[in-house]
């Protein structure tokens, strides 16, 4: 028997546009290169002098952070204000009540001041998808991060930093380090690797932070650096949070670094034009030694560039195809 | 009242009754298959040409949610639901608000029951003082109050120590005790089955073993202590084996599936609808299948709702932030049914798995078809259909079945001899 409600393309409308962003997953590979150029454009209007584009004037974006987060916030702002919409950002403490009555209630109460996008980021996997579904479907949903689930945004934006630094996909070898079990960059960026066409995907990681059947996502498994490094083009290291250490996942800090660091002699077995990236905050000497961070291989602060343009890219798409839907539904009802 | 049921195809799975036959209900009882005595005359006659009559169903596991959690269900609410889904007789677990730790809860619930008189309801004890799982609860009053078993849930001793003596004092006793077989410190902080579908949704996971790691550990105390042992809510290929090890060596144990567990697996999550998130979680395919055959060989004798009725708002979140359990009693006999419809069991084999097997497990007076035993039948009509959800009677409508068009249709259910639903 097949549940009734089985696996659909919540986030896009009846011409197959984005309406919502919450997952990379199931995205056609056109989807994602016309966001990655759509956000090319975008990044000539932050080099000019004036920035804005009228895209979304007149509309309201709620920015609704349940988790902390100040890299994602901003440029999510800077996004919005880009594209000339009235910005809200509010950051919602999860501690006084229960989360699901928090959420909620706060999305219906935000959608009654007549918002009309949200970015979401909250601590449970599906938040996103959940408030897409039951609470707000006339407002687009821009995942900014659910759980260990995804993280769209900063996906697409790993995405645009490799094309602007590589290309394409196409012959590429890419590593990603550290912590895949609890990230949601990890996932995205699996996702969206594949979807792009990358045929050498690796991950590495000690067992204990690598998720079950992480083979699904059409990978390769290193439990091993300099194998996992070794001749790849780009490598993508992940923050590892210091709560990691009780539970028995690690022992130490100390020895996550020396067997998973990414130091210049590690890098050196990587090709000799690789790019180092981070999704940030780095942690200097835990995941990553400063030389590299701050070294020639490192586009650690160009992705931080790159991802306004992407956000930019993201919430004039899905306003767009969330307006066309609203549309269509209104003549349908007529 | 008294009923004559004409030209049902009538099923007693124990005696292997299956015929063509008439039922005559009186006092509360069976009172002949076939030829009615001389002297009888019927207050009605029910024309049951083209339906099935077996024993009223057996459901191991009903949240009724009385007393403490009224927004979620009461008790003649679901025993309402649970008539409709055939049950005639169904046991309740502790977890209710104060716990079924004394006598005073166990009676509260057997009047309500009376009082509301659709299933009859056996209440299972708290093994515990409040489930906590330190001290013993007072085994024999609330026997005597009319417990039928006695369970920890999925609550763990906080010592194997103390469960082992607690199941030598039941065993002193001949107590039923059920296990919820799961390890909490392997379970911990997990949504899901820990597999492809949960590290894909980025949910945490549950292992496997946090069924099987408690499992071994309670099958060998069961097996030290002699206590007369029943596992519920199984879940995993590697949990029936321990089961099917254990009786091949000559344990006594029972065991019994929820019916959701049979029909859907982890894959059903993608999507992350609440409506799919239940404790122990959804598996694999492969443990599906492995459920299924253990049904079908006997390993299993019991199939169950683990009926769950929640107010809307406890699955209006996100997955993790929900309250797991899928209201389903009352579509037990329809949803069974796809078991037959798709070819897995065989009518009768289904029909023992849902009455005679529970009862035997649990010694309930239940799940015969014959002369003499209680007037607990659901008539059926197997060529027709159930649209889920067309009429609702449960409290809870979070199951993730309504819409669905289900085989068969339960058109009387009689307790003791009174028709307690008629569809």
């Amino acid at each position: 028997m097949t549940p009734l409600d089985a696996k659909r393309p919540l986030q896009l409308n009846h011409q197959g546009q984005l309406q919502h962003f919450l997952s990379l997953d199931g995205l056609p590979r056109e989807l994602l290169t016309e966001i990655l150029d759509t956000a090319d454009s975008f990044l000539e209007v932050g080099a000019r002098a004036v920035k804005k584009v009228p895209l979304l004037r007149g509309k309201t974006v709620c920015n609704v952070f349940f988790e902390n987060s100040t890299r994602t916030r901003t440029t999510f702002e800077l996004a919005a204000q880009r594209l000339s919409a009235d910005v809200i950002t509010l950051n919602v403490s999860t501690s006084s009540t229960s989360k699901g009555e928090t959420l909620f209630d706060t999305l219906r109460n935000l959608e009654a001041m007549a918002a009309d996008m949200f970015v979401v980021r909250h601590g449970d996997s599906g938040a996103a998808h959940f408030i897409a579904e039951h609470v707000s479907p006339q407002v687009a949903i821009i995942n900014g991060g659910d759980g260990r689930h995804a993280h769209p945004t900063q996906g697409m934006l790993d995405m645009l930093t490799i094309r602007r630094h590589k290309g394409n996909f196409e012959n590429l070898s890419v590593a990603i380090v550290g912590d895949i079990l609890h990230s949601r960059v990890a996932r995205s960026n699996m996702i969206a690797l594949k979807a792009l066409g990358c045929p050498d995907i690796r991950v590495v990681a000690p067992k204990t932070l690598l998720p079950v059947g992480v083979e699904q996502y059409g990978v390769k498994v290193y439990t091993d650096l300099t194998e996992g490094l070794k001749d790849v083009d780009v490598v993508i290291m992940l923050r590892l949070q210091r709560e990691r250490m009780s539970g028995g996942l690690l022992p130490s800090e100390g020895e996550f670094y020396r067997l998973f660091g990414l130091t210049t002699a590690r890098l050196a077995g990587a090709k000799p034009d690789a790019i180092v990236m981070h999704p940030g905050p780095i942690n200097r000497g835990v995941e990553i030694e400063s030389a590299v961070a701050d070294g020639p291989h490192s586009v650690i602060l160009n992705q931080v560039t790159y991802g306004i343009a992407v956000r930019m890219a993201v919430l004039s798409m899905a306003m767009s195809g969330q307006t066309a839907q609203r549309q269509f539904e209104q003549e349908i009802a007529q | 009242m008294k009923f004559s049921i004409l030209g049902a195809r009538v099923i007693d799975p124990v005696s292997g009754l299956d015929q063509v036959t008439d039922i005559h209900l009186a006092a509360g009882k069976i009172l002949a298959l076939g030829a009615a005595p001389a002297d009888f005359s019927p207050t009605e006659t029910i024309d049951a040409a083209g339906l099935i009559a077996a024993p009223g169903l057996v459901d191991l596991n009903v949240s009724l949610r009385e007393p403490g959690y009224s927004r979620k269900g009461n008790i003649a609410s679901e025993t309402r639901a649970a008539a409709a889904g055939g049950v005639t007789s169904l046991c309740c677990p502790p977890r209710t608000k104060p716990v079924l730790d004394t006598s005073a809860v166990a009676e509260l619930i057997l009047d309500r029951a009376r009082e509301a008189g659709h299933s009859k309801v056996f209440p299972i004890g708290a093994l515990s003082k409040g489930l906590e799982g330190e001290q013993l609860a007072e085994l024999i009053a609330l026997r005597d109050a009319g417990c039928v078993a006695f369970t920890n849930g999925m609550v763990n001793f906080r010592s194997n120590r103390t469960l082992c003596r607690a199941l030598e004092y039941a065993a002193t006793f001949d107590l039923t005790v059920i296990f919820n077989s799961q390890d909490h410190d392997l379970a911990e902080g997990g949504l899901a089955h820990d597999g492809p579908t949960a590290a894909f949704l980025g949910l945490p996971g549950i292992p496997e073993t946090a069924e099987t790691v408690a499992l071994a550990r309670d099958l060998l105390l069961v097996e030290q202590s002699g206590v007369r042992a029943h596992f519920t809510q199984l879940t995993s290929a590697r949990g029936v084996a321990l089961i099917a090890q254990a009786q091949a060596r000559g344990l006594p144990v029972t065991a019994d599936v929820a019916l959701y567990q049979l029909i859907l697996t982890d894959e059903a999550l993608t999507g992350f609808s609440s409506l799919y998130h239940v404790q122990p979680p959804l598996r694999t395919r492969a443990d599906r299948d492995a459920l299924r055959d253990a049904v079908k060989s006997g390993v299993v004798q019991a199939i169950s709702s683990h009926h769950q009725p929640h107010e809307r708002d406890a699955k209006l979140a996100p997955f993790g932030a929900t309250e797991p359990g899928i209201s389903s009693v009352e579509l037990l006999l329809p949803l069974a049914m796809t078991l037959v419809e798709d070819g897995l069991l065989d009518l009768p084999t289904l029909l023992s798995r849902l009455s005679s097997g529970p009862a035997e497990a649990l010694r309930l007076p239940a799940g015969r078809l014959i002369a003499g035993s209680p007037a607990d039948v659901v008539l059926f009509d197997p060529a027709a259909s159930t649209v889920a959800g067309e009429k609702w009677l449960s409290k809870g409508e979070n199951c993730p079945f309504l819409g669905h068009c289900l085989p068969s249709a339960v058109k009387y259910t009689f307790v003791d001899g009174r028709v307690s639903y008629n569809g």
